[in-house]
């Protein structure tokens, strides 16, 4: 990469200590987008993807400790004062939750939601920020759009609930949208429209997008890079048709092999044995050894550095040879 | 155990169901009346096979979770019968089942493994809860509790006296997956078992379902909008859209020849797993109109691209394709009106 990226995590933590317990959800990522990329963080369920996202924009909890570097377009995010933040947010970075029903507020008109970013980020007038709304909701390709600027959340369908929460995200032409699974709570034929949807619009306004999911196929119809996260680190990073044509860490090996896909029936369907670990302590090898099969006593010794394999492809195991 | 319960024969369907419809009432007003009603149901018939695994796909609120509700009779019928191995659900007297034995015959696992579960019983507990309601005693059914723990893969050892919430989620789907077995059910409705679940548990879950259905002569009906678990665990496949059957038959036929033009939809929506192969039109565009008020004739004609006057005017009935593969298009029946009728079935995808 040889122009300044758009953002850069280094040696990110975040841990949450309460008066019961402290769980150490992030461990330490060092992430890179390019202006214009789309990078999907791949993860299950407590492997530290939507807190990483989150730590970005600020959004963690008071009793989080979020250590390391956050920079977003050559700007110390964890060093800006509360007043700074609020013009960052919504203004240069923007994010979309999946829930449109819970993110979006339901006592407003969705025109009304839209022109409150437009009027609060560019100070604009009612009447400005309110035709920017309908120029919105059409680019989101929301059918009468008009008629639609003066609709509650509630009166609008999933589908049409999720483009209505990405047009709220665009309002201030981010630099960079963050997506936390956009998509997992809408069915298959919505989803996809979505997700044609997100890409048309990326492309169009040149926006780096960083994608959520725990979904491969997603991450096959979106990404432009893929990083793979397991307790809190990443595992595996690089462009996603090598990625998706054969991943280098035995982890993303394991799950593309147990995603049920193309014509699977009768056979038994490869597993990854056990669980994740509990993430009560920063691990201090391999997280994933106790549940791969390739494990030896050298997986023990300390936390696999990050090799680099050629192709922009890097991965955390000792058995890849660097390329 | 099959041989046994087993009345009609391997070729009686264990379940065959005619006009199952169930429609909600919404209410409102001052006086709360009636002010419209959900057609969730409206007139689905269907036959689960002995020994087969019966998918049901759909998106939401196309009636697949009503349906299994209706299976399981936790919602009484508005209309249509159900027909047990040849006997009458709910009318003991003449010639039928009493709901009672036909619920120990007919268990569900459902979606949300943790709200399913009373959080204050011990899993084996939770086990043994419905043999001891049905007469079982106390210690033949902490007995077969703690075979059926060892079953779905958890040593009873280390797990029969944990509460829900020291289990992780593929674990308590287990336990709900034993319970729903404690009564040597011959019929599990599963609705939605594993969408909840990460994909490396799910695949875990998927083959301990495969193992059990083998294992005890189960019969399975599998709801879920996932295509790809629904085309890995089915033999027959049945697709929903607000509230009627629109396909069924072989999952062969379903995912290599698929008839209806929703299913085709359906299936084009499946994310590819190639970044080569990336779409460039959605395959629909907008979402399921509201089953409150749908469509006359053919229920997905507002979305559907070769839709006519006939469809509107027409509700299509199942063509036959051979094989029990049946469709519900008007391009499936050759003298339906459509100028498209029989072209359908050349078409290959």
């Amino acid at each position: 990469m040889s122009a300044a990226p758009l953002m850069k995590l280094t040696d990110l933590s975040v841990t949450f200590a309460t008066r019961d317990r402290t769980v150490h959800a992030v461990n330490g990522v060092n992430m890179e987008l390019a202006e214009g990329e789309v990078l999907c963080i791949l993860g299950e369920s407590g492997s530290g993807k939507s807190v990483t996202l989150r730590a970005l924009m600020r959004l963690l909890p008071k009793f989080a400790r979020v250590t390391g570097g956050i920079e977003v377009a050559g700007q110390n995010v964890l060093a800006m004062s509360e007043r700074r933040m609020a013009d960052f947010r919504g203004g240069e970075v923007a994010m979309i939750f999946q829930e449109p029903m819970t993110a979006l507020d339901p006592v407003f008109t969705v025109g009304r939601q839209i022109a409150e970013v437009v009027q609060r980020h560019e100070g604009a007038s009612r009447a400005t920020a309110m035709a920017r709304a309908l120029e919105l909701l059409e680019l989101v390709q929301i059918p009468s759009a008009r008629r639609r600027l003066d609709a509650y959340p509630h009166e609008l369908s999933g589908g049409l609930r999720q483009r209505a929460m990405i047009a709220v995200a665009l309002a201030c032409r981010p630099k960079l949208l963050l997506a936390d699974e956009p998509t997992t709570a809408l069915d298959a034929t919505v989803q996809i429209q979505v997700l044609l949807l997100l890409r048309e619009l990326q492309q169009k306004l040149g926006m780096g997008v960083i994608f959520v999911t725990h979904d491969l196929g997603v991450a096959g119809e979106i990404a432009d890079r893929v990083a793979v996260m397991y307790a809190g680190r990443v595992v595996e990073e690089g462009p996603v048709g090598s990625f998706m044509a054969g991943p280098l860490h035995p982890y993303p090996r394991g799950l593309l092999n147990s995603t049920v896909h193309g014509n699977m029936r009768g056979k038994v369907l490869t597993t990854i044995p056990g669980a994740p670990p509990s993430l009560s302590s920063v691990p201090t090898s391999c997280s994933f050894s106790p549940r791969c099969a390739m494990a030896e006593a050298a997986c023990e010794a300390g936390v696999p550095a990050m090799v680099e394999a050629g192709g922009g492809r890097r991965a955390r195991c000792i058995k890849i040879a660097a390329g | 155990m099959e041989s046994k319960n087993d009345r009609g024969g391997p070729a009686q369907p264990l379940l065959a169901l005619r006009g199952l419809t169930k429609h909600f009432p919404i209410k409102g007003g001052l006086f709360g009346n009636t002010v419209a009603t959900v057609r969730a149901v409206d007139g689905v018939s269907f036959e689960v096979m002995k020994g087969e695994t019966l998918g049901i796909v759909g998106e939401s609120g196309c009636g697949k979770s009503t349906t299994a509700r209706l299976l399981v009779q936790l919602l009484g019928l508005d209309a249509g019968s159900m027909v047990f191995d040849g006997e009458a659900v709910g009318e003991p007297r003449a010639s039928g089942i009493s709901l009672r034995n036909y619920r120990r015959q007919v268990q569900m696992v459902f979606q949300d493994s943790y709200a399913s579960l009373n959080p204050r019983l011990p899993i084996e507990d939770s086990i043994a809860f419905a043999p001891k309601v049905h007469g079982v005693g106390e210690r033949e059914a902490s007995e077969r509790a703690r075979d059926l723990l060892a079953a779905v893969g958890l040593a009873p050892a280390q797990f029969a006296r944990r509460y829900p919430h020291e289990l992780s989620g593929g674990q308590r789907q287990r336990v709900n997956i034993a319970r729903a077995l404690a009564l040597q059910p011959r019929l599990v409705i599963l609705d939605e078992p594993v969408s909840a679940l990460d994909k490396s548990v799910e695949a875990q879950v998927l083959n301990l379902l495969v193992d059990l259905k083998a294992k005890f002569n189960l019969t399975f009906v599998f709801i879920s909008h996932d295509l790809n678990v629904v085309q890995f665990i089915s033999d027959r496949v049945l697709v929903m859209y607000l509230g009627e059957v629109v396909e069924i038959g072989p999952v062969e036929a379903i995912y290599d020849r698929p008839a209806h033009p929703y299913t085709r939809a359906l299936l084009a929506s499946r994310p590819s797993m190639d970044p080569a192969k990336r779409r460039t039109v959605p395959p629909l565009v907008g979402d399921p109109p509201n089953p409150v008020n749908p469509p006359s004739g053919c229920r997905f004609r507002t979305r559907c691209g070769f839709a006519e006057d006939v469809c509107a005017a027409r509700k299509p009935v199942a063509a036959d394709l051979g094989d029990g593969h049946l469709a519900a298009c008007h391009m499936a029946t050759l003298d339906s009106g459509h100028s498209k009728a029989g072209a359908i079935l050349e078409v290959v995808v």
